[in-house]
């Protein structure tokens, strides 16, 4: 299907699989701690917090190491790149700003963080030019404050230093 | 003859102005939403549903039901037209849909399949009408063992049906069960898996999870494959609408069997995108033209679509009957149902008459009208599409982290939707199903509770399970099932099975 399919490099499948059944399994140890501590036992008024947890954390330990020995020693595994580096590069330019956006919403709040993450993203990775970016930004951005504010009355979170104060919301 | 005055009395809740306006509106956002990558239905009911808070609980799942049966419809415009599946259920479609679009046959594709959707979700409209009052009179009688054992039955049915390593259906649903019980213990009071964070008190929402594994999760899939949309363009006029309906009726058979399958499918979790598949082969089977299929053929649209929407629809069933749903979707309109202050189950039928009749009766109303509605607005919603993904993967980013946010009005939970995002993009690259880790999600407090109570009952004697034959034989039924895998390991030892020819294009959902 891809032209660059002979010269792509990354990391097999089977390993990154591998490495998730591991997360899994940490995951699984941990609700089994947890609930161990919480009383996992038959307490004297039936069973205990932790009752139920516990028996998920064990599935959870048997489905992990499941799909470890099925991705290490499996007869179908599946050694093909998990994803290449370009692929890899497209989804970061969508994750890396979307991280930073959810923290400018900490910050300055949904509507400001949107407008400028909106804009940007058509800048930068779309390649529209100023005027179209910041139009459509501000266009979406005043739809949603009229939508949330004025018509539902669900106040959004408007961060910590709200640059939209004087509006009176 | 009691439910059809039920009936008509949920028809005259229904018919109000305001009411039937929610109900476009509902149908119109829906369309837009299954049309969108990255929207589906459950997360475009998981996002709107924050502004029904305030209405009505019946205006409410109107709208929001609407949006379903919207974005059910609109999977096919973009398998058709784009041969790109809109959800995981329209692959189906694509395969005999988009060599029609390219035989410049669109609008007769399109039409083919609403039409077949109206039919399949009629028919289990009227399946519901008559069969959820029944089951909820029965399961009236339900005490906590049996309720357990129907929500084991829920699980294990993702084990022995779904496709895939069962170890990551297994993985998957019990790391859904993990995350529903961090927060409050609802017998004990107690504060559980939190570790000391109190910001995990209020446990993980499943919305957010929806949210963030669904939108995010698509969107950087989207991504990932550098998208870029060539579409056919169709326009639908009333001529090649009346024509195809003047074929549609010679492949009643085909629509009578979709239909049955979707329903069975439905009412077991799971159910709409392996029915539309299984329709497909069957149909490919019995039909005369049968080595045609794949080239452009309208009965190989009419049966995945048919059988999709009959799926979709009767996944509703076990929702309104026992307060089990069957997809994901109908797990998003349950969690409404809870914000709204309603307790779904069996009683429901009894004290919420003019909700649950109303809710039916909107099913046949919105599904006409949602056909009327996407039979005249195609090129609209085609042209959709075409708006760069550039414009449209930053807005629905927003969209999603405005709708993470107004589940609890907390800041935290969209740092979580975008945690989720990332696990669900790894996921679904390593085909880790995730329909399991949403509905234990949304079922794990109250499936832990129904078991705790029947441990309490028999003093934890496992053996209660099997304490009479109606809730011993479901429990059977659901370890059979979980053990299914192992079982047809077995059975193709000595017997080898048929190749299943469509197993490779089948998604994991």
């Amino acid at each position: 299907m891809n032209s660059h399919e002979d010269n792509r490099t990354g990391v097999a499948t089977n390993i990154v699989d591998a490495v998730v059944a591991i997360l899994v399994l940490i995951l699984g140890g941990v609700i089994i701690y947890g609930s161990r501590q919480l009383g996992s036992e038959w307490t004297s008024d039936g069973p205990g917090s932790g009752y139920f947890p516990f028996y998920i954390g064990l599935i959870l330990v048997i489905a992990a190491l499941g799909i470890l020995y099925q991705s290490l020693a499996g007869k179908q595994k599946n050694t093909e790149i998990f994803v290449d580096r370009e692929q890899l590069g497209r989804v970061f330019s969508v994750l890396i700003p979307a991280a930073v956006y959810v923290g400018a919403i900490q910050v300055i709040g949904i509507y400001v963080a949107s407008a400028i993450y909106i804009a940007l993203f058509m800048i930068i990775l779309g390649k529209f030019s100023w005027i179209k970016s910041v139009t459509a930004a501000l266009v979406v951005n005043v739809v949603f404050f009229m939508m949330f504010e004025v018509w539902f009355k669900v106040p959004l979170f408007k961060g910590a230093y709200d640059l939209l104060s004087f509006l009176g919301y | 003859m009691e439910e059809l005055n039920a009936l008509f009395h949920g028809f005259a809740v229904v018919m109000t102005p305001m009411n039937f306006l929610l109900m476009v509106v509902g149908i119109v956002l829906g369309v837009l939403i299954g049309v969108l990558p990255g929207l589906g239905g459950a997360n475009g009911v998981a996002i709107l549903l924050p502004l029904t808070f305030s209405m009505n609980p019946t205006s409410a799942i109107i709208m929001l039901s609407c949006i379903y049966w919207g974005a059910l419809f609109g999977g096919a415009i973009t398998s058709v037209l784009f041969n790109i599946p809109g959800e995981p259920w329209s692959v189906a479609t694509t395969f005999d849909g988009y060599p029609m679009a390219q035989q410049g046959r669109a609008g007769e594709a399109l039409t083919g399949a609403f039409t077949s959707s109206f039919v399949g979700a009629f028919v289990a409209v009227v399946m519901i009408t008559f069969l959820a009052p029944l089951v909820a009179k029965f399961a009236l009688k339900f005490g906590p063992p049996e309720f357990f054992s129907v929500y084991l039955l829920t699980f294990c049915s993702f084990v022995g049906m779904g496709k895939g390593s069962p170890f990551k259906i297994l993985a998957s649903m019990c790391i859904g069960f993990g995350l529903a019980a961090v927060g409050m213990d609802t017998v004990t009071g107690q504060l559980r898996l939190t570790f000391g964070w109190h910001e995990l008190m209020r446990g993980f929402d499943f919305l957010i999870a929806v949210i963030g594994l669904f939108g995010i999760g698509e969107i950087l899939m989207s991504m990932e494959e550098g998208l870029a949309f060539s579409g056919k363009s169709a326009k639908i006029d009333p001529k090649v609408v009346l024509q195809t309906w003047k074929k549609l009726p010679q492949y009643w058979a085909t629509s009578i069997r979709a239909s049955l399958i979707g329903i069975w499918m439905g009412i077991t979790p799971g159910g709409a995108t392996p029915a539309s598949f299984m329709s497909y082969g069957i149909a490919k089977k019995m039909s005369k033209d049968g080595a045609k299929f794949g080239t452009g053929q309208l009965e190989g649209v009419v049966a995945p679509e048919t059988a999709a929407h009959a799926a979709g629809t009767s996944a509703l069933l076990p929702m309104l009957a026992l307060g089990i749903p069957g997809s994901p979707t109908a797990a998003v309109l349950l969690g409404g149902l809870l914000i709204w202050g309603l307790q779904p189950g069996p009683l429901l039928f009894v004290e919420q008459k003019d909700f649950v009749w109303g809710l039916i009766a909107s099913m046949y109303l919105g599904n006409l009208v949602g056909l009327l509605v996407v039979l005249t607005t195609v090129p609209l919603f085609a042209s959709i599409l075409r708006i760069p993904f550039s414009i449209i993967a930053p807005v629905i980013i927003v969209i999603c982290a405005i709708g993470a946010y107004t589940v609890h009005n907390a800041m935290l939970d969209i740092w979580f939707m975008l945690l989720f995002g990332v696990i669900g993009y790894v996921f679904k690259k390593l085909d880790y199903p995730l329909a399991p880790l949403v509905l234990a999600l949304v079922l794990g407090d109250k499936a832990e509770d129904s078991f705790r109570q029947a441990m309490l009952v028999s003093q934890g004697e496992l053996s209660i399970m099997f304490s009479n034959p109606l809730v011993g034989s479901i429990t059977t039924l659901a370890l059979v099932l979980l053990l299914w895998p192992l079982i047809s390991k077995l059975i193709a030892l000595v017997k080898p099975p048929k190749q299943d020819e469509f197993a490779a294009e089948r998604p994991v959902d």
